[in-house]
């Protein structure tokens, strides 16, 4: 009994060790090339930038367009991040590598996701700030920071399985926008609906169903992605 | 060590490999040859886990794929033609990342006499991107010996290397087989198999359709017998 809780300790430590060792993996080798996280805050200031010279709003107007803007910022810089996160793992085989790894292969997809989690949290970072000099909009808000939290999971969640299956395809590049947005589309409409609440100042009890939407939607696809990831990686 | 039984793998409507039987002893050298398409890659694909089959039976070292895949992969190193490698981390850093992934007890000891094995100790603190196509794929042996697996698969592990390249790899093979290992690689040279290996299978239409004691074979009759056996 004891020799077996034991084995099961050590197993989840191999587990959680692998897990660790693909994040600092993603992250040394960004830290080096900086093509990913490179690639993905250009491109978010440019969607930033070209907004604020296109949409020329005054203050009304802008309170409402702000979170559809934000949100259509991180899913593009996103899904630059994604399609280039695989492809680093497939261009040398590296996704063999990994795959060949004795270990349980949601530690490969729960590596991925949280490295690639960090990257979109980064531009998040970046984006947030620079959104409020451009447009004179507070966005420095507690409850928000908490749905850019909660929505950028459920989009690399959900974004890190379908880039898995997408990597295998020749065309991989069209395939994962085509693949993902139509999944991410309920936590994107719940991410810019609480969004909006909390910048227009409503009451909590309106926000809520939309955070309790997030919630919902990240623990699935979490765990369907749990299920799932050895089948979408095998042939 | 290895033992298959009437594996069939398709794609899509393709049949790759036909009720395909192998068995390969522990200790052995076997050198899988057979034209391109044969079934080569997708075979050793299923050893290493990598595929599933469509039915069959496939036992290596005492576990069956693909119920006990984890503990397969545990016994196994693998090396391609592509040599699983980031190109943005050091060879030190590569070793030590699979080091990990393997969750090795002395993962420095393990790196170092890794480097040593494959003659890059000295080159340790290069990025991977820089080396040359050889040093990149004896840093892919030094990765696939870290854990010591009892199995060793080489795909193709000749593609794309120069003569000098191909000479220390020569080398390697030789000095990996020499400490016990069954080692089962692909390939389409005849005559450096033959002076490989142990055994040399040759695999036409997805079956062995011949399997050679490379000792007993002249480099002509051998090459005579490839060719009638995956022409023929």
């Amino acid at each position: 009994m004891a020799e077996r809780a034991a084995r099961r300790r050590r197993r989840l430590g191999g587990y959680l060790r692998a897990i660790g060792a693909v994040i600092w993996k993603d992250l040394a080798a960004e830290l080096r090339s900086r093509e990913l996280l490179g690639a993905m805050l250009v491109f978010a200031l440019l969607v930033v930038l070209i907004f604020n010279f296109a949409l020329e709003l005054d203050v009304r107007s802008r309170a409402t367009i702000t979170s559809g803007v934000l949100w259509v910022t991180f899913t593009f810089a996103g899904t630059l991040g994604l399609n280039r996160s695989m492809a680093v793992e497939k261009d040398r085989g590296c996704l063999d590598g990994l795959l060949l790894a004795p270990v349980d292969r949601s530690a490969i997809y729960f590596g991925k996701t949280a490295a690639n989690l960090i990257f979109l949290l980064i531009v998040a970072g970046v984006v947030v700030p620079l959104y409020s000099l451009l447009y004179n909009t507070n966005l420095l808000v507690p409850g928000l920071l908490a749905v850019i939290v909660l929505g950028c999971l459920g989009y690399i969640v959900v974004g890190t399985l379908l880039a898995s299956m997408a990597v295998q395809a020749r065309t991989r590049d069209i395939l994962l926008p085509i693949l993902l947005f139509p999944v991410v589309l309920p936590v994107l409409v719940a991410a810019i609906k609480a969004t909006n609440g909390f910048l227009q100042g409503l009451e909590m009890a309106d926000i809520w169903p939309w955070l309790n939407l997030l919630i919902v939607y990240d623990v699935v696809f979490t765990a369907a992605a749990f299920m799932l990831f050895d089948f979408v990686v095998e042939e | 060590m290895i033992e298959v039984r009437k594996l069939v793998k398709s794609f899509g409507l393709k049949p790759v490999l036909r009720g395909l039987e192998l068995l390969v002893e522990p200790g052995e050298f076997l050198a899988l040859l057979g034209p391109n398409g044969a079934g080569k890659t997708t075979l050793l694909r299923i050893l290493s886990s990598l595929a599933r089959p469509n039915a069959g039976l496939v036992r290596i070292a005492g576990h069956t794929l693909p119920g006990e895949a984890a503990a397969v992969r545990g016994k196994l190193g693998v090396v391609s033609h592509l040599p699983l490698l980031y190109g943005d981390l050091t060879a030190e850093e590569n070793l030590r990342f699979y080091s990990r992934m393997y969750d090795l007890e002395g993962v420095e000891r393990r790196v170092a006499e890794a480097l040593e094995l494959v003659g890059l100790r000295q080159r340790r603190r290069d990025l991977v991107r820089e080396f040359s196509r050889g040093m990149q794929q004896r840093l892919a042996i030094g990765r696939a010996m870290l854990h010591d697996p009892e199995v060793l698969l080489f795909d193709e592990p000749y593609t794309g290397l120069d003569q000098e390249a191909a000479q220390m790899l020569d080398g390697l093979l030789r000095q990996v087989a020499g400490r016990g290992r069954t080692v089962v690689m692909t390939s389409h040279d005849l005559l450096r198999s033959a002076s490989l290996a142990t055994r040399l299978d040759i695999l036409s239409r997805g079956v062995i359709a011949r399997s050679l004691d490379p000792g007993s074979m002249q480099p002509g009759e051998l090459a005579a017998l490839y060719q009638q056996v995956t022409h023929g």
